[in-house]
């Protein structure tokens, strides 16, 4: 007898934690925030600014699901995650959601199964040397140190690259972008290699950005995307949606000063129509209401507004668009219709 | 009569298990006893199903893939396309490199301050009790952040040691280097090495000290000898003195049978140094002491050191003051009174709190992630987790590598406490 409680309530202790992680829709609606998962700074991707509000492109696309999920764009926790804690706060339900800078490969999404839920950065590794060294190509640098972000894809494709090439290096493992740049800037590194977005981000943020160059080697495939955990299936549909009406509505020329314009009445334009919920349901079909793609527009404008203000060519970072153009334009960024 | 029919035995109630109390403990220990396993229950069914909802399974077979990531500092040989384990192997030697050095040094600045804060002499031991008090009382990572931003901000790059006329020089005859990437010290190589010619020419990135491994058997395992041979030499000086009354001088001999072994087995396997010089980015040839090596090992050093010295200095107050004025009413001078009266004693008190400071250190270690430092925390706690999301078993095989530790050096020091404890006859 005394056995079978005891059973039974570790199953029911059990059950109660094995449902707690799955719906990761009602878990936010009812909290009233949406827990993202961010950089510990990285400018133009995720940074406090000067009040302490958190700005960026990944930033942005958090805010932008909030507002379709819980029609508030402020309505975001930003957790600060590093190369190392991010999967471990995403798998342990610390976060709804990982927007960092997170490349997608094949055994984060199975392995670690997670899923990633489109990718809002084309983007690949480079190298950054001061000027003053002279060097002008990545296979020149044997017997440099170099400093790395740990628990990256940095890492690993940097050993892949010094083993090809067969040359030798010193790694200086680093935590945060921020000890890096440090490290870097004082010259207790030669090169600096990360992301070529991130790469331009903190050149940018140098006070002379011109003392320092960015190797033309692009040493890998490294598409950013938000991720989510595997199994929640409606939520990463939340997210992967999301992400694509962005795309959508840059290419259908749905602007966040336009947005409420073209949704207060149908237009002639249908796919604007569905998108915006002024013709037929698609919100429901998520669980969400019908203005839910209205909103995430209007929280920090279409993916190309986003582009522009946070790491655009206008910016410090002054990153084209390349890659990330819409597909009409000769780039990769390409939403499935909405039908 | 009827007084001597057996008692009446009381019928048991159930009140009796909480009221009586010879059944009060043993419900106490039931109790606690289900309680306990069911919160274990409940913590490996709400693991295995959690595991479960997130897909995973429990298995350690990562530690036999390919690590596919670079290590600095190695002990050992390691590339990155051996395993998961064989980098879990160079992250543990480089936990116990810091923590073997940091225990010795920690141990003899202990000991230096501890018996120093009690000097008469004002100055000195203000002195002391300002570090003691500055070391105990702000947080390790503070110091070994401190350090590790000094050395990486304000030493000399290396390339401050190119040119004509460099802004910054090697000291002590060109041989060493200080530079904000780290120490270069002239590397100790065997010509004639045992181990093959990898002493002399290391493999491409490896440290220096993961070659030769039997040159340094062979080098140390003579100077052992040396030792037992001078122990021996001084038990026969006692002998002598005991039956003469006069100690022979054997300090001239006690020097040769130290050095001259060591020298011969050292010119035999022809004994290099080789001074660290400039190359292309970076100092080659010599050893690289990593900064985050020298801070983290600075700074566990000097915190432990200050809580050693308190208790030297703790151990040194409990022996009776009886005992020095015995000793220096027998004549005996001031440093024989320390060396064979006050420290002995202090000793049986000061050994057991030792035990724990060495354990805290060797604990303390893994803080070696504020700075980079490559120990098994960074390597099977850290990047292997990460890159192959196997957080819960790579936290129990860190947890028990910890404990294992832990219980390695308390045990040890138990025997060494066994020896020095008061006899009981
Ligand atoms: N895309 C790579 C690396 C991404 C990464 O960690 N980038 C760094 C350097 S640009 C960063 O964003 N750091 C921000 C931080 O320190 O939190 C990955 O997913 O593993």
């Amino acid at each position: 007898m005394k056995k079978t409680v005891f059973f039974g309530a570790v199953t029911v202790a059990g059950l109660a934690a094995g449902l707690a992680s799955a719906a990761t829709l009602d878990d936010v609606k009812a909290r009233g925030t949406l827990n993202c998962g961010v950089t510990t700074g990285l400018a133009g991707f995720a940074a406090p600014n000067a009040e302490g509000v958190w700005e960026g492109f990944d930033v942005d696309l958090c805010r932008a699901v909030a507002a379709a999920v819980l029609g508030d764009p402020m309505a975001v926790n930003f957790v600060p995650t590093t190369g190392q804690t991010r999967f471990t706060a995403l798998a342990s339900g610390e976060i709804d959601m990982l927007s960092r800078v997170t490349t997608w490969t094949y055994s984060r999404d199975t392995d670690l199964s997670f899923e990633f839920a489109g990718v809002n950065y084309y983007d690949g590794q480079g190298f950054m040397v001061p000027r003053a060294l002279g060097v002008s190509s990545a296979k020149e640098l044997d017997g440099a140190t170099v400093c790395i972000q740990t628990g990256t894809t940095t890492e690993l494709n940097l050993a892949d690259f010094f083993r090809n090439n067969n040359i030798s290096y010193e790694p200086v493992p680093v935590e945060t972008n921020a000890e890096g740049q440090q490290q870097y800037l004082a010259g207790a590194c030669d090169v600096y290699t990360t992301d070529a977005s991130g790469l331009a981000a903190t050149r940018g943020t140098f006070e002379n950005p011109a003392d320092h160059v960015v190797l033309p080697e692009i040493i890998s495939k490294e598409p950013l995307g938000p991720v989510v955990r595997h199994g929640d299936n409606e939520w990463g549909d939340i997210v992967r949606w999301t992400l694509n009406a962005l795309v959508a509505a840059e290419e259908l020329g749905v602007t966040s000063e336009n947005v409420a314009e073209l949704a207060a009445a149908p237009t002639d334009n249908p796919e604007i129509n569905r998108l915006l919920g002024t013709e037929s349901e698609l919100g429901a079909m998520m669980g969400l209401d019908a203005d839910w793609a209205v909103r995430a527009i209007s929280a920090a404008g279409n993916y190309g507004e986003m582009f522009e203000t946070n790491i655009g060519e206008s910016t410090p970072i002054g990153l084209a668009r390349g890659l990330n153009a819409q597909w009409t334009e000769g780039g990769l960024q390409y939403s499935p219709p909405f039908r | 009569m009827t007084s001597l029919t057996d008692p009446h035995k009381p019928a048991f109630r159930l009140s009796q298990l909480i009221y009586d109390t010879r059944y009060r403990s043993m419900t106490i220990q039931v109790v606690a006893m289900i309680l306990l396993l069911t919160a274990f229950g409940w913590l490996i069914n709400n693991t295995v199903e959690n595991l479960g909802a997130l897909g995973k399974d429990f298995d350690f077979s990562f530690l036999g893939s390919r690590a596919g990531y670079d290590i600095n500092q190695m002990l050992i040989e390691y590339d990155n396309s051996m395993t998961h384990g064989r980098a879990a192997l160079v992250g543990i030697l480089n936990t116990l490199l810091v923590a073997f050095l940091g225990c010795i040094t920690a141990t003899i600045i202990g000991v230096f301050v501890g018996v120093l804060r009690l000097s008469k002499n004002w100055i000195v031991s203000r002195l002391m009790a300002v570090y003691v008090e500055g070391f105990r009382n702000v947080p390790l990572l503070l110091w070994i952040i401190l350090i590790y931003a000094v050395m990486s901000e304000s030493m000399p790059r290396p390339n401050d040691f190119r040119g004509e006329d460099p802004s910054a020089s090697m000291i002590l005859g060109d041989s060493v280097a200080i530079t904000n990437r780290g120490i270069y010290i002239p590397r100790i190589g065997f010509s004639n090495s045992l181990s093959g010619n990898e002493a002399v020419a290391p493999i491409e990135g490896a440290t220096p000290l993961a070659t030769g491994a039997i040159d340094w058997i062979l080098v140390f395992g003579a100077l052992a000898l040396s030792v037992i041979a001078v122990r021996y030499v001084r038990k026969k000086a006692t002998i002598t003195q005991e039956a003469t009354g006069v100690r022979p001088t054997t300090w001239y001999w006690q020097i040769a049978i130290l050095v001259i072994p060591v020298l011969i087995v050292s010119l035999f396997l022809g004994l290099t140094f080789s001074s660290p010089y400039l190359k292309g980015f970076n100092f080659t040839e010599g050893t690289h002491l990593r900064n985050s090596l020298i801070a983290l090992w600075i700074a566990l050093s000097l915190y432990t050191g200050a809580f050693i010295a308190e208790i030297v200095r703790s151990g040194i107050l409990s022996v009776s003051k009886g005992q020095s004025e015995a000793a220096f009413a027998l004549g005996l001078r001031p440093s024989w009174t320390m060396n064979l009266v006050i420290l002995p004693q202090a000793l049986r008190v000061i050994i057991p709190p030792l035990i724990s400071q060495f354990l805290n250190l060797t604990k303390n270690s893994s803080l070696a992630i504020a700075v980079g430092y490559m120990d098994v925390r960074a390597t099977l706690g850290g990047i292997t987790i990460n890159q192959t999301g196997r957080e819960l078993e790579g936290m129990l095989l860190l947890g028990l590598f910890y404990l294992a530790l832990s219980l390695l050096i308390s045990s040890l020091m138990n025997v060494y406490n066994n020896s020095k404890k008061l006899k009981e006859r």
